[in-house]
């Protein structure tokens, strides 16, 4: 029988229990998330079992909800399966003190410059990964642009009259 | 069936009447000899064969291919010959955005061109930030270099960017000789940090 | 850049690798990127890739925007196809508010994108005949090129970064001169296609040059994340518009072109043969758009006025539209609360859209999964070992497209 949302799901919490948790389907698409320490487990295992096989990392992103204390920054993983056609959400939450989430990089290739630039916009430490430094903004940067905290716009631009934008 | 004509004039079909001739610069004519100041002929020159490098970095990059292509031909007013390398060309046609991560490429690319130099910004995003007011664009080349042409436009199209090339043309033929070690110019560029 | 341990491969007469800075400016890169590579003579040893010389922060400035803003942010992206990323914005926003639109919309986007992508295709392979030193067939194409955005133009005023169409279909209906054009196009360019593929694909230069370098297998290209016609080259038959089928594409018959080795040849011969797959698909989408008479010949979008802009007729003279007016442009509209992530296939691949929205009237995060930033990281594994002519050709035919890198 072929791959559908509730075997995974099934399979999952078969091999780890309540580890994993907030099962959600939205348009689609199963979601679950889990502690960070466990996330390279889940994924090794995803790859690994021959009747799962999501061995396509889609993306790697992160997002911050700063009003979820202790759990601020959230590093969200979509994984495929080319042969059964079946797309999967994973996601790892974090907090602003101890940003320390392990690398995905020995498992997938594309993985490396994909944590980069969650490093370069959130501050997430991936911890193993071989070359974690800023890819996309300025090297010599301080803080971390995409958290919700930072404006988008430079402050010390002076040609642009915030007034008249509506933003003073 | 391809277009072999295309100076057809719209009144006078017969080509031999219809062939126009540039404006020769004020001067005094006389059988053999042409006198003029040497500024009028330099610039006829210079304006006639500008060689651009195109400083392409986003998508006005692909309308700046367009201008160069068949359709609208940058070559025709003397630039056929794009060059890549600073120190062999006259104009810096900056076209794209130009992020802060690029800003000084961009001064040392002006640096090493040598004089005379002018710079044409192309486009919204090198004029003055375009839409992107961020933290990471740079709000205008004007920041980092000094700009004689800008072009606006989200691109422009390649009608606007052949039009600013042309008020570049009338800057060039125009300019005094002595502009570039006059004590303005000097100023100008002290006041970019450029020597 | 650490390169203590970079080591000369066997049987070579330098006493240490040659480092190459070839710069965010350089006419071979199209697009800023730096490569700094270390060469032992003429062979690559190893390279390091920067990236972010044309970080514009769309990601972050996607927050700002309600969701008509964000079109114009969404162009900017593969601008060589801008279309394309256009109609996906709106079908990830028509999927993630329950919206369908109807099926004469469907085709028309589907006419417009395969247009796009015929546009995209035909710069990517006009500059790999440039790298490899054959400027021709690139003036040659562009003139076609001409003819695709006077259809945009004719369609949305614009030629290259079109913000084309609205949520449920399109501003207004195709006119009679956007058709006119259409069935120029199509019955001009298949003869310059066959013309641009006779110049180059049994041209003994041009496949001495491109054979055998720059490949990588299937395995290691699914690894890296290769989708769009680098992952076809090597072999692996994934193409979201079969796999995930957005804009009626289930309707439309059509093959995937796959290639052997991945190579450049292959990745060119594959781009080549999908523009063969393009004008198929178009013809049948415009003999489907005919097929439509009477009052369905005229629907041009889907009946959604919370998220419609609705005709400026109308906005003078009936209460409710100019009311769903001032909404609509003041961004009053709250969107619902939930998260979607929806692939389109771009020009380069798998263009997704991660949308995750909070109730408010701009999307809570909106993160754009590019196909050129994943597949780029391969770089250094592609020219490896390889000559650094063969390095510069390899990068023009992944065809990457700066503003999508960096985004």
């Amino acid at each position: 029988m072929s791959l559908n949302n509730e075997i995974v799901q099934e399979k999952l919490i078969e091999k780890f229990g309540d580890q994993v948790s907030q099962f959600a389907t939205s348009y689609g698409m199963l979601s679950f998330e889990s502690p960070k320490e466990m996330n390279l487990k889940v994924l090794q295992f995803l790859y690994d079992e021959p009747s799962l096989a999501f061995t396509f990392l889609t993306d790697i992103c992160a997002v911050n909800y700063p009003d979820q204390k202790g759990a601020e920054l959230v590093v969200v993983y979509h994984l495929h399966n080319l042969k059964e056609n079946i797309r999967l959400r994973f996601s790892v939450s974090t907090s602003l003190e101890n940003t320390d989430v392990y690398t995905a990089t020995k498992l997938f290739e594309s993985a490396n410059w994909m944590e980069r630039e969650t490093y370069d916009f959130f501050g997430i430490n991936f911890v193993g990964h071989p070359n974690l430094k800023r890819i996309l903004n300025v090297d010599e940067m301080d803080y971390f642009p995409l958290r919700k905290e930072f404006p988008l716009e430079d402050q010390t631009r002076i040609d642009k009259d915030d007034e008249m934008f509506g933003r003073g | 069936m391809r277009p072999v004509r295309f100076n057809i004039h719209p009144k006078e079909a017969a080509i031999a009447d219809a062939i126009g001739m540039g404006k020769a610069p004020d001067g005094v004519p006389g059988e053999g000899f042409f006198a003029t100041q040497l500024s009028s002929v330099v610039g006829l020159a210079r304006k006639n064969s500008l060689w651009p490098l195109p400083f392409a970095t986003s998508c006005c990059g692909i309308e700046f291919m367009a201008t160069m292509a068949s359709h609208y031909d940058l070559s025709r007013f003397g630039s056929e010959r794009v060059g890549f390398s600073p120190r062999q060309c006259d104009l810096l046609m900056v076209m794209g955005t130009i992020a802060k991560k690029m800003a000084p490429v961009l001064r040392q690319v002006y640096i090493q061109m040598a004089e005379p130099r002018w710079v044409i910004a192309v486009g919204a995003c090198a004029s003055s930030g375009g839409i992107f007011d961020t933290y990471s664009v740079l709000q205008g080349i004007d920041q980092v270099i000094p700009v004689d042409v800008y072009v606006p436009g989200c691109p422009p199209r390649p009608e606007a960017i052949i039009d600013g090339f042309m008020k570049i043309q009338d800057l060039v033929g125009q300019e005094s000789i002595r502009r570039r070690n006059s004590e303005q110019y000097k100023a100008l560029l002290n006041s970019y940090g450029i020597q | 850049m650490e390169h203590n341990h970079i080591t000369l491969p066997e049987g070579s007469i330098e006493k240490t690798t040659t480092t190459l800075n070839i710069g965010p400016t350089h006419p071979a890169t199209h697009g800023v990127f730096q490569n700094i590579m270390e060469v032992d003579g003429e062979r690559v040893v190893s390279s390091e890739q920067t990236v972010g010389y044309i970080h514009r922060a769309f990601e972050k400035l996607a927050e700002r925007r309600p969701l008509y803003q964000i079109t114009t942010i969404t162009d900017r992206l593969n601008y060589c196809s801008s279309p394309i990323n256009n109609m996906g914005w709106h079908i990830t926003c028509e999927k993630f508010l329950k919206i369908e639109t109807p099926k004469r919309v469907d085709y028309l986007r589907v006419i417009i994108m395969e247009l796009a992508r015929i546009s995209d295709h035909l710069i990517c392979n006009s500059i790999v005949g440039v790298d490899t030193g054959a400027y021709t067939g690139f003036l040659y194409v562009m003139q076609y090129r001409e003819l695709i955005y006077e259809i945009y133009e004719e369609i949305c005023g614009s030629r290259l970064t079109t913000n084309m169409g609205r949520i449920g279909g399109f501003e207004r209906n195709f006119t009679n001169t956007a058709f006119t054009k259409l069935e120029k196009f199509l019955n001009e360019y298949p003869k310059v296609l066959k013309e641009f593929e006779n110049l180059f694909t049994r041209n003994r230069i041009f496949m001495e040059r491109t054979q055998g370098t720059g490949g990588i297998s299937a395995e290691r290209a699914m690894n890296y994340g290769f989708t769009g016609p680098n992952l076809r080259a090597a072999g692996v038959d994934y193409d979201v518009r079969v796999h995930q089928p957005y804009s009626s594409y289930q309707d439309f018959n059509f093959t995937v072109p796959v290639g052997t080795t991945g190579d450049n040849y292959d990745r060119f011969l594959v781009r080549n043969a999908e523009m063969w797959e393009s004008i198929s698909i178009i013809r049948q989408a415009y003999e489907k758009v005919q097929a439509f008479k009477g009052a369905e010949a005229e629907v041009y979008h889907a009946d959604v006025p919370e998220y419609y802009l609705p005709k400026k007729e109308d906005v003078y003279t009936k209460m409710e539209a100019l009311i769903w007016h001032f909404k609509i442009i003041m961004g009053e509209i709250d969107l619902p609360k939930g998260q979607i992530y929806s692939p389109v296939e771009g020009g380069n691949g798998e263009l997704g859209f991660y949308l995750i929205s909070d109730g408010g009237r701009t999307p809570f995060r909106l993160h754009f999964r590019r196909p050129c930033f994943i597949y780029y990281q391969a770089y250094t594994e592609l020219i490896k070992g390889g000559m650094l002519s063969d390095a510069v050709v390899t990068m023009s035919s992944l065809n990457l497209i700066a503003g999508e890198l960096d985004a």
